[in-house]
């Protein structure tokens, strides 16, 4: 009896020691990788495609043999500096609200006069898509350090935002999944990465304000619509349509949640 | 040819920090693409950095260094205005030279 | 270190060159550099990458010291630094124990570099990575371990 209790507390006393263990183990590795995201910020590759998407954008194309620098993103035609910061926004000239990506192909039909179809069928990875990333990775570094200020006001501005807060909770596939299974809650990782509590102002900013970014894992540039079309893929959901309503939506959701916050654009992750 | 590089260089207590961001694959040489077969080995191999013209510092470089490659080093004196040239050689001999000004 | 005439040289060289290795089977790449330490590069053993490099008994110094986190959130970008405090650094390389081939990167310092040098590599897996400097003549080492961990969906 007495040597099963001690073989007990001596359980007890071991597996404690481990927990407690494993805990610093996590701490010192968060730490561990806090320094090298540090590491990894002087020197984003993201400026090497925000200087090709400045070049596509100031490079007279399409049949009409324009360049991009009229395009309206919400400032007037040609004001591109600050213009990521307040997006996705309610546009009159297309009656709908639309997100950099989206609105940038809008520019090349109507400007260049260019076959947009080929851009939204591309394949990830395509030099057509590589193109769009580019440009909206150029347009992002220009709001850098500026406030996110994404309107509510008119009301299909707000029926977006609402559309995406319902998409964001929508639960279905075959593994019943929703945003929310992993962005609804606070201090729960995947591996060693933070996920963040997206309904939250501080969430949505963390999800928000650093994409475009360089994704050091594959040596690629990610526009938001790859970022959200890459969590469609991971709850087994079907494809979004490249600039649809649904991916400018959760992007609203998420641009009005984080109102205030800071552009950290381009990002640099994983 | 090549697509162009982004270099930066501040001269600060007598000495010129250069950081440099090249646009390069990188290709190991043990990748295989989606049909199976082995991509090619397709490296920047070599690194030139001048400095007003004069060579100060060359590298030697394998498939292992990062695709997009980031490189910083620091040179003993150089001041604004200065140039600071760097030029790279990859694998199959496609080179390429970008400049910045010292600020 | 090259001279022009034999960097022009080696260009011509590596054009015709790289267009062979394009059908050559090997992983390693066929070309001309003259500078260019082939051997070093294909090592598959520490030692066989030192003896290429001439840096047969390099010793552990204190003088020596690598920068990097000691966790990469990914083995594709790795950040590395390497500073030295010998005098009369001349050269400083970065290599990676468990890569197929050990030597990523290699420095040749003239007297107008500071030995600071930093850049990023990939690491296939958790290892030790070395930081070869070569000072007055003779070889230097400092080892790090860097813990290479898989991410998840990348924030």
């Amino acid at each position: 009896m007495r040597r099963w209790n001690f073989a007990l507390a001596a359980v007890t006393a071991a597996s404690l020691l481990g927990a407690v263990g494993a805990f610093a183990e996590a701490d010192k590795s968060i730490e561990g990788i806090e320094k090298y995201r540090e590491a990894l910020k002087d020197g984003n590759p993201a400026e090497l495609f925000e200087a090709t998407g400045e070049e596509l954008w100031k490079k007279p194309a399409g049949p009409k043999n324009v360049s991009l620098e009229k395009c309206d993103l919400g400032l007037g035609a040609g004001v591109v500096d600050g213009a990521y910061a307040q997006l996705p926004r309610y546009f009159k000239d297309t009656d709908k609200v639309q997100d950099a990506e989206s609105r940038v192909l809008t520019c090349m039909s109507t400007l260049q006069g260019v076959d947009v179809s080929k851009y939204v069928k591309a394949k990830w990875g395509s030099p057509e898509r590589n193109d769009l990333n580019a440009i909206a990775t150029f347009i992002s570094g220009m709001s850098k350090d500026k406030p996110v200020k994404v309107s509510l006001a008119h009301p299909k501005e707000q029926a977006m935002f609402n559309l995406g807060k319902r998409m964001f909770y929508y639960q279905g596939g075959p593994h019943d999944f929703s945003c929310s299974t992993c962005h609804g809650q606070e201090g729960v990782r995947i591996r060693l990465q933070e996920l963040p509590n997206i309904p939250t102002p501080k969430g949505a900013a963390s999800g928000w304000t650093s994409w475009p970014a360089y994704r050091v894992s594959s040596g690629q540039m990610w526009g938001m619509q790859w970022r959200l079309a890459d969590c469609f893929r991971q709850q087994r959901f079907p494809e979004p349509i490249y600039g649809s309503d649904v991916t400018i939506a959760l992007s609203m959701f998420m641009a009005a949640t984080s109102n205030g916050a800071i552009m950290a654009t381009p990002g640099i992750k994983r | 040819m090549g697509h162009p590089m982004k270099i930066r260089a501040a001269s600060k207590g007598g000495v010129t920090e250069v950081k440099v961001l090249m646009n390069h694959e990188m290709e190991t040489g043990f990748r295989k693409d989606s049909s199976g077969n082995v991509v090619p080995a397709w490296f920047i191999a070599e690194v030139v950095a001048k400095l007003n013209g004069k060579e100060v510092m060359t590298a030697q470089w394998g498939p292992s260094v990062s695709k997009n490659p980031y490189l910083a080093f620091k040179i003993k004196g150089g001041k604004a205005g200065d140039k600071v040239a760097i030029t790279w050689t990859d694998s199959k001999g496609d080179t390429r030279t970008d400049e910045a000004t010292v600020s | 270190m090259l001279n022009q005439t034999s960097r022009r040289q080696l260009l011509k060289n590596g054009g015709l060159l790289g267009l062979i290795a394009a059908f050559g089977s090997a992983l390693a790449p066929r070309f001309a550099f003259a500078a260019w330490n082939k051997a070093a590069f294909e090592g598959k053993t520490l030692a066989d990458t030192y003896k290429a490099m001439g840096a047969e008994g390099a010793k552990e110094s204190g003088e020596v010291q690598i920068l990097a986190s000691d966790i990469a959130e990914n083995g594709a970008v790795v950040p590395l630094q390497c500073v030295s405090k010998l005098p009369n650094t001349t050269q400083i390389a970065f290599l990676v124990e468990k890569n197929p081939n050990m030597l990523a990167a290699s420095f040749d310092i003239g007297p107008d570099i500071v030995a600071d040098v930093t850049t990023r590599i990939k690491m296939g897996q958790t290892s030790n990575v070395i930081a070869l400097v070569k000072a007055d003549g003779k070889f230097y080492t400092a080892t790090k371990e860097i813990k290479v961990t898989l991410g998840g969906c990348g924030g």
